[in-house]
């Protein structure tokens, strides 16, 4: 009996390959969108080694973790490499997701039998926003100060145990060295963990129903005589070379931002991380990071503090029930006309509202960003109705594929 | 009627001030310096910084030998230029010679370290601020600042640069030439800049190793997504 066959007769990792890679059968017609969902599993790895490495160097005191993360920067040999592609990749894993959750909605992926799919992933995205927002007060800068301030003081407007958990979340009063240490154990055990296994939760009731693809048919549907759907291609080679390929381009991108461009215009590390937390000094305006504005806007919109809460959370939650929204038949936006213009305002309105929350809290701002948070929900609550009775166009048999 | 004209001119005030931006810094508009971020420059920086600033600002995250590694200052000029000759050594912070105790004393608060000041305020802001002292007699300084108002610091760049009033009014002549003092100043900046983020130097020193790398990588990447994708028809 030879190594390979002993260890075959007892481990599951050939037959997961087969099931997972090999045999894995993936529509062969997927675009440049597609690339994204094997980008963030890179960048969840990438994150977790850079994390590692600073981690190895900070410390969670109100007095000494300033300083410990600038001494990752100026001290540590590859300091700043380690701490600019865990802060850089922050902001491209927001990039992917965006961009994988609007490749979801432009094809219908979310729509039966994978609702599942969608509703895992989204809860994974609402896991990095808490991961961002943990990692984020670390550095215990100025603006991680009242960030935190701000951030867990919303937790008060929850009706009777509001002010408890407020005081519990902080581990005191106001943000000090206790609430680093419990950011930090959410940071880097439970918030991590639950991301990750969301991620492996994600992939395998996707691998059960299948993958969509950009012109939203069934390719389970038409199977050839061997089985396996006839658009269908293994998933080992064919698209592990392909995302081969992304991983290159992709991992130019961010060298180039890591290396040329590590504030990005002070977008992706912003000003106020430059000055240490104090309680005396609080900032003109604290605005989120870009990737968590869009929800500040419109929670900002509304002048009563409670109202704007409740608008944010309805914001952050409705894409829960968006495969139940969706009426029509066909899935994909291609043979949806109608459907895809409003999903291309909801994407520029999303911009729009994205620069507005970072914007200072200005007067000239608040009706373009009442008229985001509208459009914004009007999106959602008309869809029921437009997708029931808007024109559609029939989809193909099999998918639209040009051999390279 | 004269009292209409104030309050029409009042509202509009409000309305123009509103619609530009009311409560966004007020301040004069910032000027950016223009110069090469190379090492003569921040070497030159460094000096002026060392004569002129070290004596209350630290720059507590850096290492004199960063200066010799990253810029190339040699050794012998870093401890005769720059060291404050109370017996620091190359691994030493550039903490300044002023005791905390005693700047409170002198200035009612500890003038700030400058580690990341240029990442804080933006290159613009310190070289408008550096620019902008003018001599109000109302201060305890005698200094006042257009950028920073009832700033604590004095003008210690006015031996160079000359001294003004509050509306540019030229009160006694520099020993350097406008332009020559401009030229000074940018260099401090540039110093600064380079102090908020030294890894400048090893980051464009590597990078194009490492996207050369990555670019050869995705070159072979692609040719053989080229050769396995011949089949899929």
């Amino acid at each position: 009996m030879s190594f390979k066959e002993w260890f075959v007769k007892r481990s599951p990792l050939p037959e997961m390959w087969r099931e997972h890679m090999a045999e894995y059968y993936a529509p062969k017609n997927f675009n440049i969108f597609y690339y994204a969902g094997s980008l963030l599993l890179l960048m969840v790895v990438l994150q977790f080694l850079s994390g590692f490495l600073v981690l190895a160097h900070y410390i969670p005191t109100a007095q000494g973790a300033y300083d410990s993360v600038y001494g990752i920067m100026y001290d540590v040999h590859y300091g700043w490499l380690m701490q600019y592609m865990h802060v850089d990749g922050v902001s491209l894993i927001f990039v992917l997701l965006y961009v994988h959750m609007a490749r979801g909605m432009l094809y219908g992926s979310y729509r039966s039998p994978r609702e599942l799919v969608w509703i895992i992933g989204y809860t994974t995205y609402l896991a990095f926003m808490a991961e961002a927002f943990f990692g984020y007060v670390l550095p215990y800068s100025n603006l991680s100060y009242w960030a935190g301030t701000v951030i867990t003081s919303l937790l008060k407007s929850i009706p009777f145990i509001g002010g408890w958990v407020t005081t519990l979340v902080r581990g005191g009063p106001g943000m000090s060295g206790d609430t680093l240490e419990r950011f930090m154990a959410l940071h880097v055990t439970l918030v991590f963990l639950v991301i990750v296994g969301l991620i492996v939760f994600h992939i395998l009731y996707l691998h059960k129903v299948g993958s969509n693809n950009p012109d939203g048919i069934e390719i389970k549907a038409n199977k050839g005589p061997d089985g396996h759907p006839v658009d269908g291609i293994p998933f080992h080679p064919y698209y592990s070379v392909k995302d081969l390929f992304g991983f290159g381009v992709w991992l130019i991108i961010f060298g180039a931002i890591i290396f040329y461009a590590p504030t990005f215009h002070h977008i992706f590390l912003e000003r106020t991380m430059s000055t240490p937390a104090n309680p005396l000094k609080s900032l003109p305006d604290v605005t989120p990071p870009w990737y968590l504005s869009p929800f500040y806007a419109m929670l900002r919109s509304i002048p009563n503090k409670t109202a704007g809460i409740l608008l944010m959370v309805f914001a952050v939650l409705v894409p829960f029930v968006l495969p139940w929204l969706d009426r029509n038949p066909v899935k994909s936006t291609r043979y949806r006309p109608v459907t895809r213009i409003l999903l291309i305002i909801f994407f520029i309105n999303f911009f729009v509202l994205a620069y507005l929350g970072e914007q200072p809290p200005l007067p000239k701002y608040f009706f373009v960003e009442r008229l985001g948070a509208f459009i914004y929900v009007a999106f959602f609550l008309l869809l029921p109705f437009v997708s029931k009775f808007e024109p559609t166009r029939t989809p193909p048999a099999r998918v639209r594929f040009h051999a390279h | 009627m004269k009292k209409y004209v104030v309050w029409a001119g009042m509202a509009l005030g409000l309305f123009a001030g509103s619609a530009s931006g009311a409560f966004a810094d007020d301040g004069p508009q910032l000027l950016t310096p223009h110069y090469t971020y190379n090492a003569k420059t921040i070497i030159s920086g460094a000096r002026l910084f060392a004569t002129n600033c070290m004596a209350c600002h630290s720059i507590k995250f850096m290492r004199y030998e960063f200066l010799t590694h990253d810029l190339g200052i040699s050794r012998a000029d870093v401890q005769k230029d720059i060291m404050l000759p109370t017996g620091s050594t190359f691994k030493d912070n550039m903490i300044s010679a002023m005791p905390t105790q005693m700047a409170h004393k002198w200035f009612g608060l500890p003038p700030p370290d400058l580690s990341q000041m240029v990442r804080y305020k933006g290159q613009d802001w310190v070289y408008t601020y550096l620019l902008s002292f003018y001599q109000d007699p109302k201060r305890p300084s005698g200094w006042n600042n257009h950028v920073f108002p009832n700033v604590a610091m004095p003008d210690v760049l006015a031996p160079y640069g000359g001294i003004v009033n509050e509306h540019g009014k030229l009160l006694r002549a520099g020993d350097e030439s406008p332009q020559k003092f401009k030229e000074q100043v940018t260099d401090i900046v540039a110093f600064l800049r380079f102090v908020s983020d030294p890894s400048v130097v090893q980051r464009h020193d590597d990078g194009p190793w490492v996207l050369g790398l990555l670019a050869f990588f995705t070159i072979v990447a692609y040719f053989l997504k080229k050769e396995y994708w011949k089949e899929v028809k």
